[in-house]
């Protein structure tokens, strides 16, 4: 079922026109009619929890937001950086309309005064799109300067505060008793960082997009987007929230298990026939149908050897071959971290027995040295030095020791750091080693083939 | 100068951040300033700093930290292969490789004719379409080494013509 990639039933949903055909618009409709409590407690009511890969349950997030404060701010989070991740690409692509409506529901229900989607600089294209998407439902007043929807006042009788213009066409802050928010696509330039949500609101306060110290934390003020209280949610998250406004969370609940509600996008890409998004519900098919009955099974019928669940960051899975009983794991939040993985924002990056696992831990380590921002030592320092040495390991410079040293730096680059970079470029080295030690022990050897530097030296 | 060349496109960009937030619009400003030079030099670098009220030392922070901006002159066609983990695991490494010697780019990535800088990149969010790059931040994907031959000779046309 897509409730997500409606643009598989319906076609050029991504147009104004198709997607209000299809009730497009009307769930922001119905949520403006709703005290913003209603909309929070509903979202809440569905579990829907945050797709970008921490699961954090989006009603509860936004209930955090201070509702007497005049400003508060909604920042999309449309960096989809992670190794493996392609989703929410798809979703700006060919159903933006939706993702701008649960933007705006959210928008009324923590009295945002703007929504800023901060997109990574390379979905260029894909940021053109969306403008005009805006654009148009801007024009056809569903929100903005031509809303004519009267909004409540907050029970002093304030009216709410917007991200304006005045009459030079220079931005203001305007009060109005209309649904006048306006919604703003902000470009990043290139930095994997800025999808970390205290990175992303630096980037978009015009800084080096690096992790803040918390607390405070984005919802509380001093914490968030120029101070004021933030919510940071994920495009594929509120992408799902007019489906629980319109049809109400049991509806919604119907889909999915208890603690996985709904449904969820797999980016499957690597050694699959058919690689791509396919968004199923949670819970009613395993990696097994992803792999084989979505993803066409293995290239050249082989056999798989591992699954990265979450792309670079989470714990790889050992599977051993096509029989192997975890490809029964059902896809749900709960299972997989029965694996001792994780399910995280889901991008399956599947890898077949020619792989040595020795390179995938090079290339993941790679990735996170090239993308720590530098701010706190043990990220910027360890994912340098074990590039070093799963360089050296490639090389067949290695000595056995090298293994122990591995552990040693990255387990010093854990729970120390400002942001969770520092831990995710821990976890896929540890894990291969864990999971695959001959991958590694092939590599080296107990002195090394460098000859010992002379004494003296 | 960029503040008359480009006054509509740079007041609508201000417009989006509250009055005394300028400083937001220093990355979509620093875009024009690359489309403008080609690159992101010292002139485009004051150029920005002064529409924001920052110091250039500031603007100049923000250009070193974000890949998209270039610090140096660079080929009219930017290409970016992504080597990552999932481009990789379909010959995204081999291919790179391949297409680099064929635009006989040198250690930094400029081809021999000077039209072309070839990087590689992380993760462009493109993993089922793989082998894929970016020419000046649009995608090119499903790709192998023949497509890409017959693009580069295509833009290399393109630009004869001029």
């Amino acid at each position: 079922m897509n409730i997500i990639y409606r643009e598989v039933d319906i076609p050029n949903i991504r147009e104004l026109d198709v997607y209000v055909k299809n009730g497009g618009y009307q769930a922001l409709k119905k949520a403006l009619s709703m005290p913003r409590a209603d909309v929070i407690n509903e979202v809440k009511a569905s579990n829907l929890r945050g797709r970008g890969g921490a699961g954090f349950p989006a009603g509860v997030k936004w209930s955090f937001i201070p509702q007497d404060n005049p400003i508060n701010y909604l920042t999309v989070n449309a960096d989809e950086s992670e190794t493996g991740t392609f989703k929410d690409r798809q979703i700006m692509e060919n159903n933006p309309h939706q993702l701008i409506e649960g933007a705006l529901i959210c928008a009324y229900a923590i009295k945002a005064a703007a929504v800023y989607i901060y997109i990574r600089g390379e979905y260029w294209d894909v940021a053109a799109g969306l403008e005009k998407a805006i654009a148009d439902a801007e024009a056809a007043g569903y929100f903005g300067r031509k809303n004519t929807t009267p909004v409540p006042a907050d029970p002093k009788g304030n009216k709410p505060k917007y991200l304006g213009l005045n009459q030079d066409g220079m931005s203001a802050i305007i009060e109005s008793e209309y649904f006048a928010c306006r919604v703003f696509v902000h470009l990043g330039a290139g930095a994997y960082i800025c999808g970390e949500e205290s990175a992303l609101l630096e980037s978009l306060e015009g800084k080096m997009g690096q992790p803040r110290v918390r607390p405070p934390f984005p919802a509380n003020k001093g914490g968030g987007l120029y101070s004021e209280p933030t919510v940071v949610n994920n495009v594929e998250t509120l992408a799902n929230v007019p489906f629980i406004i319109a049809n109400g969370a049991a509806e919604y609940k119907k889909m999915g298990t208890e603690q996985s509600t709904g449904t969820k996008v797999f980016c499957l890409s690597g050694h699959v026939n058919k690689p791509g998004n396919y968004e199923l519900e949670f819970g009613k098919y395993t990696l097994r149908d992803l792999i084989y009955t979505y993803g066409g099974g293995i290239r050249g019928g082989r056999q798989i050897k591992g699954i990265l669940p979450s792309g670079g960051s989470g714990p790889v899975i050992r599977v051993n071959g096509n029989d192997d009983p975890i490809l029964d794991t059902p896809l749900t939040y709960e299972d997989m971290a029965k694996t001792g993985s994780i399910l995280g924002s889901a991008s399956i990056i599947i890898m077949d027995e020619t792989v040595d696992m020795a390179w995938v831990a090079s290339k993941v380590i790679h990735f996170f040295h090239h993308e720590s921002c530098g701010k706190c030592t043990p990220c910027r320092e360890g994912t340098y030095w074990l590039t070093k040495v799963t360089d050296r390991i490639l090389a067949g410079e290695a000595k056995d020791s090298d293994i122990d040293l591995i552990h040693n730096v990255a387990n010093n680059m854990k729970g120390v750091t400002l942001c969770a970079l520092g831990e995710f470029a821990a976890n896929p080295i540890l894990f291969t080693i864990k999971h695959y030690p001959e991958d590694f022990k092939q590599h080296t050897t107990a002195a090394g083939k460098l000859p010992a530097p002379a004494a003296g030296d | 100068m960029l503040k008359e060349k480009y006054a509509d496109r740079i007041q609508a960009i201000l417009a989006k951040y509250p009055p005394d937030r300028k400083r937001s619009a220093v990355m979509s400003l620093l875009y024009i300033a690359q489309e403008e030079y080609g690159w992101v030099n010292q002139q485009g670098i004051d150029e920005v700093a002064e529409i924001c009220d920052l110091d250039p030392t500031q603007v100049n922070s923000i250009a070193g930290f974000y890949t998209m901006y270039s610090e140096k002159p660079k080929g009219k066609y930017w290409l970016h292969v992504c080597v990552d983990l999932a481009c990789a695991l379909s010959g995204a490494d081999e291919f790179y490789e391949n297409l680099k010697a064929y635009l006989e780019a040198d250690v930094d990535g400029n081809s021999k004719d000077g039209l072309f800088t070839i990087e590689h990149a992380m993760c462009l969010g493109a993993c089922d379409r793989a082998p894929m790059m970016q020419c000046n931040f649009h995608f090119h994907e499903n790709l192998d080494l023949e497509k890409a031959k017959a693009l580069i000779e295509q833009w290399r046309a393109n630009e004869a013509k001029k």
